[in-house]
């Protein structure tokens, strides 16, 4: 389990998942983000293409990720869920709450 | 230190209807670090026994990892003296998978629906519904320390 971040030329950070985002590595997700937004990051595209799947604290981070985010002036985006990690979006109806593109590229080019 | 690997015990025993089923049991220390790596091990069992490879792939392991931290986070507190029984009856019909705490359980039926437009936005609360939705069946045991979650072969 890794996340990878590098910022994108058009300003937006992107993270990428490699693994799971489960209850083991939630909190290092969330201070990866807490700290770049403390350093003035506003945009942030986080990208599941190499992830199996996200537990509820997973997707808990997420959630109060982008409120955090939100309040500051920024955005946090999603990109890259594969069919599993769609449903659980779905189910959870968090498919609302974000914007979440099929790739990272898309999203990029969508910011 | 290097942490020792999880060892789960398997054994086969008859079935109620005289068939040949098997269980897997396994002992999970109170630290979410090892929920990953219990998942994988249960799943392994199970998937070259799955027809249905997305039913292993993503609902066993969504659901046992939900359980699987609701018990070591909430259930023992993440108290070292304390672990987590999880054992798995396989049988031609169903998996049963069958995840206990040392803790004092919970009330499991009254948990808000997370789907309602004014929960949406709160970053908890869907463990417990996830699995309700990834399982074909759940059921607890009176005291709520003890969470069984079927899943039957189509």
């Amino acid at each position: 389990m890794a996340f990878n971040a590098r910022k994108h030329p058009g300003g937006v950070l992107v993270i990428e998942v490699d693994g799971q985002l489960i209850v083991s590595n939630r909190q290092e997700l969330k201070q990866r983000v807490l700290d770049a937004l403390e350093a003035g990051d506003r945009k942030f595209l986080i990208d599941f293409a190499r992830t199996g799947y996200i537990d509820s604290s997973g997707l808990g981070v997420l959630v109060s990720l982008s409120k955090k985010i939100r309040d500051e002036g920024g955005d946090l985006r999603l990109a890259g869920l594969n069919e599993d990690l769609k449903t659980l979006f779905e189910l959870t109806k968090l498919d609302t709450l974000f914007a979440i593109s099929d790739t990272a590229t898309e999203a990029l080019a969508a910011y | 230190m290097a942490l020792s690997p999880l060892r789960a015990v398997v054994a086969r025993r008859e079935g109620a209807a005289g068939e040949l089923d098997a269980e897997l049991r396994l002992r999970v220390p109170s630290d979410v670090a090892r929920v990953e790596e219990a998942v994988e091990l249960v799943a392994r069992h199970l998937e070259a026994s799955f027809v249905d490879r997305r039913t292993i792939r993503f609902n066993l392991r969504v659901a046992l990892s939900e359980a699987l931290a609701n018990a070591i986070l909430y259930g023992n507190a993440e108290a070292e003296d304390k672990g987590v029984a999880v054992r798995v009856l396989m049988s031609r019909r169903a998996v049963e998978i069958e995840v206990t705490d040392e803790g004092g359980g919970f009330d499991y039926r009254c948990l808000p629906d997370p789907t309602l437009p004014a929960n949406i936005p709160r970053p908890c609360g869907r463990g417990l519904f996830l699995i309700r939705r990834l399982v074909d069946e759940v059921r607890f045991n009176d005291a709520g320390n003890s969470i069984c979650m079927i899943l039957r072969r189509a």
